[in-house]
Order: structure tokens, then sequence, then C-alpha cells
């Protein structure tokens, strides 16, 4: 697999970030994506106003946020996936290695196979556990040795020593839990550099949901995370940084998310610079 | 409406009365009768189709035989014996060749209906034309294609009849399928899109095998009603008395036909090959549909 990261359908021109400062709060090394004064519109309403945050690599990054604020309208934006929704549409610039997304020469499934995205609700494909994970692999044209990519995306989930006897099974007959870690070795059996996750524990008891934030923790050796999470406390437990959305009703009563505050998680959860952000998270909102 | 529960009476043991007993006399009868209502309609709904089974099976068991399945339809219609190979040779090349037309083509368009044309005019329009086209009765399509395609190649041929067929199945094949690929997870697409997989792909590898067993049923249903039309084909194949397995030059002929000629002289023989070929028109049907299931299981996903 190709690993430049030239998104356009012509594999020559790879341009790589360099000299792309974090224009976010805390200064670190480039950041792997940057978004600047981002918005997204559907039709004409527009949905999410003026989001300017980084994404570090290899850390998780966590959006947190009450209903409505935007935060998985904004990170459906950060791999495309809006795209086939009607009238959807981003203004402001969401780079990946300082390559705009949304620049016009720039092919969308090249974006997605790197920047993978785990769901909700866990969807694994009406076919065998194996046929999940080699999916991604086949559809691009990887072939050979698919055993051992499957066997790695696996392991790699924590997946493999329970399904490595039921390969053939259906996906369909695994626990919820079992799902969503399978759809998570999906999405990393392509090796993505960074990981989407939108609210992947929402649909889990307690059990599944810490055996995922356990993987989150190891995945960060390879892959950026981003996760957007309705839970304060998983926010604290599993990321680096946290950024905190709110919905705010504007002059014309039409309400907008926005990006209240970035910042390292620590010091969001402890010591927050907008007071919005301490009402949210010692429960005093709204 | 008020609720007719009785005051809560006690068992011998002290705790609340779980016992059928218990529940006030009405709502058991309501119960008793909601159950014989339903089952009366089973009965009903039952007799005629058994009935048919029966009738067909009585009267055309009789002529059943080797030699009726494999010679030709006596000239005569007063002539004993003889057979309907032409018939079922008719029908399995016309019926074949009619589904191998219309149901790829409906399978596309539904396929572009649900996944590219959606809410768009062009969309609501062929939706809408399909609609229509279910409605059109058998023998317009005959005459349409008489017109269009036997006027133009100057003779009744196999193909004209397949023509038709494909005609009358087509829209059922579209709107059958369309709502089967509807009922296909869009989380699945989404999953398919986020791995990086082009439309086409996330279409022809999850989309289509999530519908499939629901896209076979509806073809079939289109196929089993189209190997009983008898209007279009005696406008526009003809007739022919020995086996023809062109389907391009020369007349044939079909079961439902000969079902139709055969039955409505007054020659007991004819009669008699009528039921035949009524019965061999039913066990078609049917080997039809084992076969589509049979297909579609080995395609369908596993649940388990």
């Amino acid at each position: 697999m190709a690993n430049d990261t030239d998104l356009t359908t012509r594999p020559s021109i790879a341009v790589h970030a360099t000299g792309v400062t974090a224009a976010g709060v805390e200064t670190s090394p480039a950041p792997v994506m940057q978004l600047r004064d981002v918005s997204v519109y559907y039709g004409s309403y527009e949905a999410v106003r003026g989001t300017t945050m980084p994404i570090q690599q290899n850390q998780v990054t966590a959006m947190i946020g009450p209903s409505g604020c935007g935060k998985s309208t904004v990170l459906r934006a950060l791999n495309r996936m809006n795209d086939p929704i009607p009238g959807a549409r981003v203004s402001g610039e969401v780079s990946f290695h300082g390559q705009d997304l949304y620049a016009r020469d720039v092919d969308p499934i090249q974006v997605r196979r790197r920047i993978g995205m785990v769901f909700q609700k866990p969807n694994p494909f009406p076919k065998s556990i194996y046929d999940n994970v080699a999916y991604g692999l086949r559809i691009n044209g990887i072939k050979g040795r698919l055993d051992d990519h499957v066997e790695e995306a696996l392991t790699q989930a924590a997946l493999w020593d329970e399904v490595k006897d039921k390969l053939r099974k259906s996906a369909l007959a695994l626990s919820g839990g079992q799902q969503q870690r399978l759809c998570i070795a999906r999405t990393i059996a392509v090796k993505p550099e960074v990981i989407l996750m939108d609210e992947p524990c929402s649909a889990l008891d307690p059990i599944a949901t810490a055996k995922i934030e356990d993987l989150m923790f190891e995945l960060t050796n390879d892959y950026t995370i981003v996760i957007v999470t309705h839970n304060m406390q998983q926010a604290a437990r599993v990321s680096h940084y946290t950024a905190f959305f709110t919905a705010e009703v504007d002059e014309k009563q039409v309400r907008h998310g926005r990006l209240v505050e970035y910042s390292q998680t620590g010091k969001l959860f402890t010591n927050p610079a907008d007071k919005r952000t301490e009402d949210y998270i010692t429960g005093r909102f709204g | 409406m008020t609720v007719t529960a009785p005051p809560p009476t006690r068992s011998r043991t002290g705790g609340p009365d779980l016992t059928r007993a218990a529940l006030a006399g009405r709502r058991r009868f309501t119960n008793h009768l909601a159950t014989a209502a339903i089952w009366a309609a089973v009965l009903l709904a039952v007799i005629p189709l058994a009935l048919v089974t029966y009738t067909v099976i009585s009267k055309g068991g009789g002529v059943m035989s080797l030699s009726f399945l494999t010679e030709d339809i006596p000239n005569s219609y007063r002539r004993q014996g003889g057979g309907m190979a032409p018939a079922i040779v008719g029908t399995l090349l016309i019926t074949g060749a009619a589904a191998l037309m219309a149901i790829p083509l409906g399978v596309f368009g539904a396929v572009y209906l649900n996944e590219y044309g959606k809410q768009k005019p062009l969309a609501r329009l062929i939706r809408l034309m399909a609609d229509v086209m279910t409605g059109v009765p058998s023998i317009v399509m005959g005459l349409f294609v008489y017109i269009s395609w036997v006027l133009l190649v100057g003779e009744q041929t196999g193909f004209a009849g397949a023509l038709a067929l494909a005609c009358l199945m087509l829209p059922v094949v579209i709107r059958s399928s369309e709502e089967m690929l509807r009922l296909v997870p869009d989380e699945l697409r989404q999953a398919s899109m986020a791995l990086g997989a082009r439309k086409w792909k996330t279409i022809l590898t999850v989309v289509l095998p999530a519908a499939i067993s629901g896209i076979t049923s509806g073809s079939l249903l289109a196929v089993a009603r189209a190997a009983g039309e008898t209007a279009p084909i005696i406008i526009v194949t003809g007739i022919v008395f020995s086996p023809n397995w062109n389907l391009f030059e020369g007349s044939n002929t079909a079961l439902p036909a000969q079902i139709f000629r055969n039955a409505s002289t007054s020659f007991p023989a004819a009669q008699d090959r009528a039921w035949g070929a009524a019965l061999t028109l039913i066990v078609i049907v049917l080997g039809f549909t084992v076969i589509a299931r049979f297909i579609s299981s080995r395609f369908a996903i596993k649940e388990r």
C-alpha cells in the first residue's frame, strides 16, 4: 500500500507537510490534520460555524458537547462522509498533511482510505467475519497474504482470540461489543492514518466499552484517533486533547454548533478557560 | 370503551389468581372469536388453492406420460394421443429468453432508481412509467410487439413472444427490486464508503448481495406470471405442431396458448391434452421457483 499522502487521482504529486504550524492552542509537532475556520452547511443552514483546531498525530482527540452541537458533523467533515448528503457543503480549510481535503482535484475515495471511520451502531457487513476484515483489502486491490492481514487486524483490534475458530461464521452472530471491535478491525485492516470514531461505545455495555477504550489506547501507537462522545468520563479517560462544542442561537434565532474550547484534556477538565465549558463539565449546563 | 375487569379474585394459596378462569367472560369470548375467525380465513384462502391443484392433477394426471412430454401436437384436435413437446420447448425458450432480457435490465433499472436517481425528476418519471406499465393489459403488450416487431421482421417468432413477455416482466422486476434495495440499511453503504470503496463497488459487493434473495423472489414472481401469459403468445408467436428450437425463425407455441386452443374445442381428446398441458405448466413454474430459491440461497448471506 502506498504510504504517501497524495490524495489526488494522479499519483505523482506528493505534497508533504513541511512548515505547517499548529494554529491550535498547544504548541507541539505539526498536527496530522488542521481545521481552519471550518463551517459545515446543509443547504442554506449553517450547522457548524467557524471551527479551528488541530488533530495531533498518534494522540486521541475527543469532541464533546451536548446533542445537536455539531460534533458529529465536524467529524464527518474530516473524511468527506458528508459528501453524499444533498446540499451538504464545507467552507474553510480541512487539511491533512498540509493538503486541503476539499480541494478540487482531491478524490474522496483516497481521503477515506487514509482517514477511516467507525460508526455509532456496529455495522458489520452481512458476510463472514473473515470477509468483513478482508473487504477493505480486496476493494483496494491488495492481493495475496490476505490471511496474514486479516489476522493482524483482528489481533490489533483485540478480537483474534475470540473469533479465530469461527472466521467463516457470519459477523452478525457476534455480540454488539465484538461487532464493534470487528468494525474497528475492518477499519485498521486498510491501515489508515487517522481513525474517526462516532460515539463508538454508545450502543455497548460497560465491559465492552472498557475493552474498546483499552483498544484505543493501544491503537495510538500506530494511529491518530478522533472520537466523538457524549460521555465526558470517557473523554477524560481516553483522550489527550479535548474539543468542547456547544450549540448557540444567533441574532436570527438560528442554532449553530460552535467550538468553544480546545485544549489538553487534563487542562480542559480541571481548569477550563471558558465559563460555558466549566458549566457543562460540572453539570450546570442549560 | 370501558374495561370490564373483574374484581381481583384470590386463589386457594392466597396469591393472585393466574388461571384463565380469572379473566372476564367477555374477554375470553373475544379471544376465542378472533382465533376462530383467523382459522376460518386460512381455510377460505386454502380451499381454492387446494381445489385448483386437485382438479389439475386429477384431470391432467390421466394423460401425463413420457410420450405426452415428447410427442408432437396432433394436427387434428379430434385425434387421440399425441403430446405437448412443442409447447414445452416453446414455453421454456420464450420464458427463458424473456427472463434473460427483463431481469438484468430490471435490476439495473432498480439500482439506478434507488442508488443514483433517488428523487430526481428522471427517476420519478421512470417510477411512474413502471407503475403505469404494470397496469397495461398483456394483450395490449402483444399488439404493441406485433406492430413494432412482427410486422417489421415479417413473421411470427418465438423471440417476438419473448419480447412481449419481457415488456410485461420489466416493470414488476424494477419495482420489486427497488423495494428490496431500499431495505438494505444505509449503514452498510456508509461502512463501505468509509473504507474507501467506490460507489459501484459498494453496490456490487455490499448492496446487491444483501438484497439478492428478495430480488430473486420478485423476479421469480414476474417469471411465473409471464410463463402463464396467453394473449401475447397467441398474437405474436403463431402456432407450430412440432418443436421449433429456433427462437428467431418460424412460428412457435407455448403451453398457455395450447391450453386455450385445446380447451376451447369440444373434442374430449383435445380437452385431455389441455389438462395435461396445465399440469405441465404448473410443474415448470414450480421448477423455476425451486431453481431460483436454490440459486439465491447460494448467494444469500447466512445469518448464523
